[in-house]
């Protein structure tokens, strides 16, 4: 018997009115999988990511996690639409560090990493702290745990929201364009720490990314979206080295042009 | 304005209270119009309390309450805000005895008022909180919180410090308009102001210091805010500067 996937998108469809975000999309990604999403803007790439944090519903399709429906339950052998009780459930498996980062402003770094594990876990205070502590000492931000988001540097406040989004120990991480807003000197730290991540634990991890180094040197798989489809996909250095796709190969080489 | 300003004025406004009241034609109607000062008083605070109350459970019934919450917030609001307080302080006294209910004055007092303002104050919390960045919200449901958990920890604060101006204003528009409940037998500082000034004429003694009086009290509303505003917004912009 194989194993369940982490996630699986079955027939996805997402639509915004008459425009077609996803399009019957069919994705597996397996336990402990980095996968990396790259794509012209406008292909849908970060829609997947948002629809797989419940932050987009969806039109057509299921979306699984670990072989249960995270967007329908099951009710009478049938699946149904979720509920918010069965949605949050399945939700606490799944963490997402953001583009603009989103941290809370009206709270330091340490607050910012035990908000949730306390009042969604119902951690003790001490706990989440001292599991706060480990997680900001392993993005590198010990010294800066008490000082708010408006105090710190892009990069900086991104590592706070890795460190944030961990402490909540997810299965699976989700990055969508976590070095876009940096400036080029800031980008590297990120990297490191996402880096890191994905050596100590024995994470899945699903990014958006226009980082084709860092896709290539990371990812156990890449996947090139294109108008709402994966147009191919496959091991970095097959996908980088030698694309079979026109469409492929025009991107990676207006991309890489322009890097 | 600087709260230095403010502070100034209010001081000032005492001050030449004070020394008015020195004075043999002001000293006479001075227990009087404390004693207004004082029913005014408690009916703006009061009604204040109510409004927060009505303002923010009428915004958060708007937003997220179910289908006949919402409807009938929206009913609240409507007809509060679309209605004069004169009228509202009427029907409430005049005509709700028609229907076998009624209240006394203060209590009407309070209520038409607050919930006039309540109506207002909704559009207040509901403006504030809808401009809370989304990306908080999004950041909120990626660490799994309930919609109430991130409304208490999350949305709210932020959004507080956004209402308070705005919430500054209301209060004293609620101030101002306590006046009104002179016309419901309520002997407040405008109805003693008017009480007096039938009986002497003295109308320049009177209604300067009743000018005076209403400006100190909405000078501490005024200092009160800014105050509350500077503390609140401590957190949010700690380090900006640096």
């Amino acid at each position: 018997m194989t194993e369940q996937p982490m996630v699986r998108f079955d027939n996805v469809s997402k639509r915004y009115g008459s425009l077609t975000v996803l399009d019957g999309l069919n994705l597996d990604i397996a336990r402990g999988e980095k996968v990396s999403i790259i794509g012209p803007s406008g292909s849908g790439k970060t829609t997947v990511l948002r629809m797989l944090m419940t932050l987009e519903t969806i039109n057509d399709g299921v979306i699984w996690v670990e072989g249960e429906p995270l967007t329908h339950m099951q009710r009478n052998g049938k699946l149904v639409p979720a509920d918010l009780a069965h949605i949050r459930k399945i939700r606490a498996k799944i963490g997402m560090v953001f583009q603009s980062f989103n941290l809370f402003p009206h709270m330091t770094a340490m607050q910012n990493c035990i908000e949730a594990p306390i009042t969604v876990l119902g951690m003790k205070r001490a706990d989440a702290e001292a599991r706060a502590a480990e997680l900001l000492d392993m993005v590198g931000l010990s010294e800066k745990k008490d000082h708010y988001p408006s105090q710190l540097s892009g990069g900086q406040q991104q590592r706070v929201a890795i460190a944030r989004a961990c402490a909540m120990r997810p299965k699976i991480m989700l990055f969508d364009e976590v070095t876009s807003a940096l400036d080029p000197e800031l980008v590297g730290e990120v990297l490191e720490v996402i880096r890191k991540l994905g050596r100590e634990h024995d994470l899945t991890m699903l990014m958006v990314t226009h980082q084709m180094g860092f896709a290539k040197e990371f990812s156990d798989r890449v996947c090139f979206f294109h108008a709402g489809k994966i147009c191919e996909q496959g091991p970095p250095n097959e996908l980088f080295g030698a694309p079979k796709n026109e469409r492929t190969r025009q991107f990676l080489h207006a991309v890489l042009e322009a890097g | 304005m600087g709260i230095r300003t403010l502070v100034a004025m209010l001081v000032t406004a005492l001050v030449v209270i004070g020394a008015l009241a020195t004075q043999e034609s002001y000293k006479v109607f001075m227990p009087g119009l404390l004693q207004g000062a004082v029913l005014t008083i408690e009916i703006a605070i009061l009604g204040s309390l109510l409004a927060i109350v009505m303002g923010v459970l009428a915004a958060l019934a708007r937003m997220y309450g179910p289908a006949p919450l919402r409807w009938l917030a929206t009913v609240y609001v409507e007809i509060f805000r679309g209605t004069s307080a004169l009228v509202q302080l009427f029907w409430l006294f005049f005509v709700l005895p028609q229907f076998g209910v009624t209240l006394n004055a203060f209590l009407v007092a309070v209520l038409a008022l607050g919930l006039n303002v309540g109506a207002y104050g909704s559009e207040v919390v509901r403006g504030a909180i809808q401009s809370v960045a989304r990306g908080q919200w999004e950041a909120s449901t990626a660490l799994n919180m309930s919609r109430p958990q991130m409304l208490r920890r999350i949305i709210l604060p932020q959004a507080f410090v956004a209402m308070i101006p705005p919430w500054g204003n209301l209060f004293i528009e609620l101030l101002k308009s306590t006046a009104l409940v002179s016309l419901i037998t309520l002997s407040d500082l405008a109805f003693k102001a008017q009480q007096m000034n039938q009986n002497t004429f003295k109308t320049i003694p009177i209604f300067t210091l009743v000018l005076l009086m209403y400006l100190a009290m909405s000078l501490v509303v005024t200092i009160g805010m800014r105050l509350l505003e500077r503390r609140a917004s401590l957190g949010l912009a700690r380090g900006k500067a640096a």
